[in-house]
């Protein structure tokens, strides 16, 4: 007992070394391993895509020689980019590092759980990684069904242990986020700071609350669904197998069940970034704060029930397809609300075209393209001639690859001298932008084409009719990849700089609490808590 | 300068959507083809006028959304506006741009649960074929009371040998799924072993091939001719290597075919009586 109470008296000193990273509770830390893990992972999911994009150049096979190996390819980008890159870095990385700043609370809830959410991840990413490189389909390695990993071809089409390896990932990356996701829930409904209402709250707080619910009640039924896959794999049950009373059909309702929550968590944090830099740099107030929290909310709950529109060719009843279809083209509202409150919150501002800023224009514009594309193919009879085709690629990456990248990319520019005490020259994150604006705009839109004419999507080759446009994509993604290095030259200069950040780099628009701490935060802000009186909106 | 590239790249990439319309392939893609394939089925006329129509709307709305940006961009910056207004609230714009979407989403669903209507509701067949799918083939069965009673499997043509029958490579099959103009063709469309997709853009087809659940779908063009489909369901190694091609015939042709058919098919085991019926 005594011993109890002598260490609470003592001030003891900051961790340093290995154990402050290894060992860390603190939120900081942590969102700064998360965003390093999602660099890193980053760099393993691009460079599938570069080499799928290599591949489809030219019609004809190339560089797979097996085209298996092509299928492999696509899953492990797809699960990389999902799992390891876009939620690690805007829930664990901005999550963990700037919910506690801007509601004021000194860490975390349960500060140990969020070093073993983290720690579960380079795991996971370890287990996925070794999965490409055991057998799955008969002669060859890695798991090739797609991330939605539909069975049969799940089960009987690949009898190899690749894709046990890709379960237990997924189970421990699912695991993470959902001990992140009651560690955010915890954090924001119990430490923030006195006087913030929940109405008085930054949106990139409410963002994370909505994004951690959807973690909560959409990750068990994925953790579900994989392991009803496990034991039809392994131990001999028939969930989803037809020759024994399963149906592969249940499959695909449990996974989208999860599926589409799954690109609203992706995507919300990223609205919450946006809005705060359009905010900060148009020296405005967010324009219709409780529209702007709301339509998230209901983003999130509508999400969950239109799982179905993936599924539009399965062989649905009538009714089954025109409810989803209805509930599907019902989210297109509160995402309009956005879109038009990120507007009207520049319309009559001063604005200062930073590269944040610049970045979550090309988010806002960009978005909207992938949006409207998201309204075509709700619509179940059109989605007849699109479904599975590069159409959807395109739609999914303009809202993913061109949405919920730019804004960690906006999400970095912004907090980078906030995170670091660094400063990235403005001119560097500027060219940056228009480098992977023209790229991935090159890369993606041309999918539109490809889509309409009717190329199937998760082809190694394709009839020479589909070579023109894909020739283009792969071009896109070779200037989107240059981007990169301007990134990491960036950072680079930042730290090879002796300039560095003052508290508040960005003047009198950045208004949420982080802005008050000094650049980087001291290891444990808010001694003493901050009142906050301040309406804003 | 920057935001004048911004504007004027978007401006080229939403107006290269509409340039393409005369580039349509009928039955199969075309080079630098930027639209849907020329419809030649009721329901791929309807498929193909609507997404136009939706296509304008959200050609519309984006270029609504860019015009504003562009005029933010202008009107509101540090130079042209050094006085950020105080403005968070308007009641009436918000009403606006909640119910002004609804009301165009609700103008979209109407004519669109017509379409969905029209491709799930089957008419009544003139003529119903099994098409199974296979790791990496397709078989079709035509059953005895319609003058077939034969199976047969369809394999991609490798590359060489579509050339000299003058076909699209990865398109050209060795036997075609043929069948006549203006009949009303119900398809039953099932999976041997993983999920497949029976899939014919012309036609504005796309049907999932299940093991265990047989589902439908139908058609009926009065054009006769050579349409190319391809698997859109990933299905392993070979995926990409499963087209589907239907040659459309007139009535008497087919006539000739299915008693040519019915002999060089005749070794082949399975011989469907029946298939399920079709109300």
């Amino acid at each position: 007992m005594a011993h109890a109470a002598t260490s609470h008296d003592t001030h003891h000193g900051d961790p340093t070394g290995w154990k402050r990273w290894v060992m860390s509770t603190n939120h900081k830390d942590i969102g700064t391993m998360y965003l390093i893990f999602a660099i890193i992972a980053g760099l393993v999911g691009g460079f599938l895509s570069i080499a799928m994009r290599l591949e489809l150049q030219e019609p004809g096979l190339q560089y797979f020689t097996n085209p298996q190996t092509y299928n492999v390819f696509v899953t492990g980008h797809g699960l990389i980019m999902v799992f390891f890159v876009v939620m690690p870095a805007v829930i664990g990385g901005f999550g963990n590092w700037f919910v506690p700043l801007m509601i004021g609370a000194p860490d975390m809830a349960f500060p140990r759980m969020n070093n073993i959410s983290f720690w579960l991840l380079p795991a996971a990413f370890a287990l996925l990684v070794i999965s490409m490189f055991v057998e799955g389909a008969p002669g060859s390695n890695g798991f090739g069904g797609g991330w939605t990993v539909y069975p049969p071809l799940a089960t009987m089409g690949h009898p190899g242990p690749a894709l046990d390896f890709g379960i237990l990932s997924l189970h421990l990356a699912g695991a993470s986020s959902i001990l992140g996701a009651i560690n955010f829930i915890t954090t924001i409904l119990n430490m923030r700071a006195p006087g913030m209402t929940m109405h008085k709250m930054p949106l990139f707080a409410w963002a994370l609350l909505v994004t951690a619910f959807l973690l909560l009640l959409s990750l068990p039924v994925l953790a579900g669904a994989i392991t009803m896959l496990l034991t039809d794999r392994n131990f001999g049950t028939a969930f989803f197998d037809p020759a024994n009373g399963g149906d592969p059909i249940l499959y695909q309702h449990l996974f989208w069940f999860f599926g589409h929550p799954e690109v609203y968590i992706m995507i919300l944090p990223g609205f919450g970034i946006v809005s705060h830099i359009i905010s900060t740099f148009s020296k405005k107030p967010i324009f219709g704060y409780l529209g702007m929290a709301y339509a998230m909310v209901a983003i999130g709950a509508v999400g969950f029930i239109v799982w179905a529109h993936h599924m539009y060719t399965a062989g649905l009843a009538l009714n089954t397809q025109r409810y989803f279809m209805f509930a599907t083209m019902v989210i297109a509202v509160p995402t309009g609300v956005k879109i038009f409150s990120w507007i009207a919150t520049m319309w009559g501002g001063s604005i200062r075209f930073t590269a944040a800023m610049q970045w979550a224009i090309g988010f806002i514009f960009l978005f909207t393209v992938g949006g409207v594309t998201g309204v075509v193919l709700a619509n179940a009879g059109i989605d007849r001639n699109l479904h599975n085709t590069y159409y959807v690629v395109a739609h999914f990456h303009y809202v993913l690859s061109l949405g919920a990248v730019f804004s960690i990319f906006a999400g970095f520019y912004y907090w980078f001298p906030k995170m670091s005490g660094r400063i990235i020259p403005e001119s560097i994150g500027i060219l940056h932008f228009w480098v992977a604006f023209i790229g991935a705009n090159v890369l993606f839109f041309p999918m539109h084409f490809t889509g309409l004419s009717g190329m199937p999507r998760h082809y190694v080759d394709y009839p020479e009719a589909f070579a023109g446009w894909n020739r283009i994509s792969s071009y896109g993604s070779y200037i989107f990849a240059a981007g990169l290095l301007i990134f990491f030259y960036g950072i680079l200069r930042a730290y090879l700089s002796p300039v560095r950040a003052v508290n508040n780099p960005w003047g009198e628009g950045a208004t949420t609490l982080e802005w008050t701490l000094s650049s980087p935060p001291p290891h444990h802000q808010f001694d003493t808590l901050p009142r906050f009186s301040g309406s804003g909106h | 300068m920057t935001r004048w590239t911004f504007g004027a790249t978007l401006a080229v990439l939403l107006s290269a959507c509409f340039a393409g319309a005369a580039l349509a392939g009928t039955g199969q893609p075309s080079p630098w083809q930027m639209n849907m394939q020329t419809p030649v089925t009721e329901m791929a006329q309807f498929l193909g006028t609507l997404h136009d129509s939706v296509n304008i709307v959200i050609a519309l709305i984006s270029a609504f959304v860019l015009l504003l940006l562009v005029i933010v961009i202008f009107r509101f910056n540090e130079k042209a506006n050094p006085v950020p207004s105080k403005t968070t609230h308007h009641t009436g714009l918000e009403i606006a741009w909640t119910l002004i979407p609804a009301l165009i989403l609700v103008g979209i669903a109407i004519p669109s649960f017509r379409l969905l209507t029209m491709q799930i509701q089957l008419p009544k067949a003139d003529i119903t074929v099994k098409a199974v799918a296979h790791q990496w083939y397709w078989s079709y069965e035509y059953p005895e009371d319609q003058g077939g009673g034969f199976a047969f499997d369809s394999y991609m043509l490798p590359p060489e040998e579509a050339a000299k029958v003058n076909q699209p490579a990865l398109l050209a099959v060795d036997n075609e799924l043929v069948l006549p103009a203006g009949k009303t063709i119900v398809v039953q469309v099932v999976g041997a072993d993983v999920i497949h997709n029976f899939a014919i853009p012309s036609f504005g087809v796309r049907m999932d091939a299940v093991p265990g659940r047989l589902n439908q779908t139908w058609f009926k063009t009065d054009r006769e001719g050579m349409y190319y489909g391809q698997c859109s369901r990933l299905c392993g190694a070979n995926h990409a290597y499963m087209p589907i091609a239907v040659r459309i015939v007139s009535a008497d042709k087919y006539a000739a075919w299915l008693t040519e058919a019915k002999k060089k098919f005749a070794s082949n085991e399975a011989k469907p009586v029946a298939l399920a019926a079709n109300e």
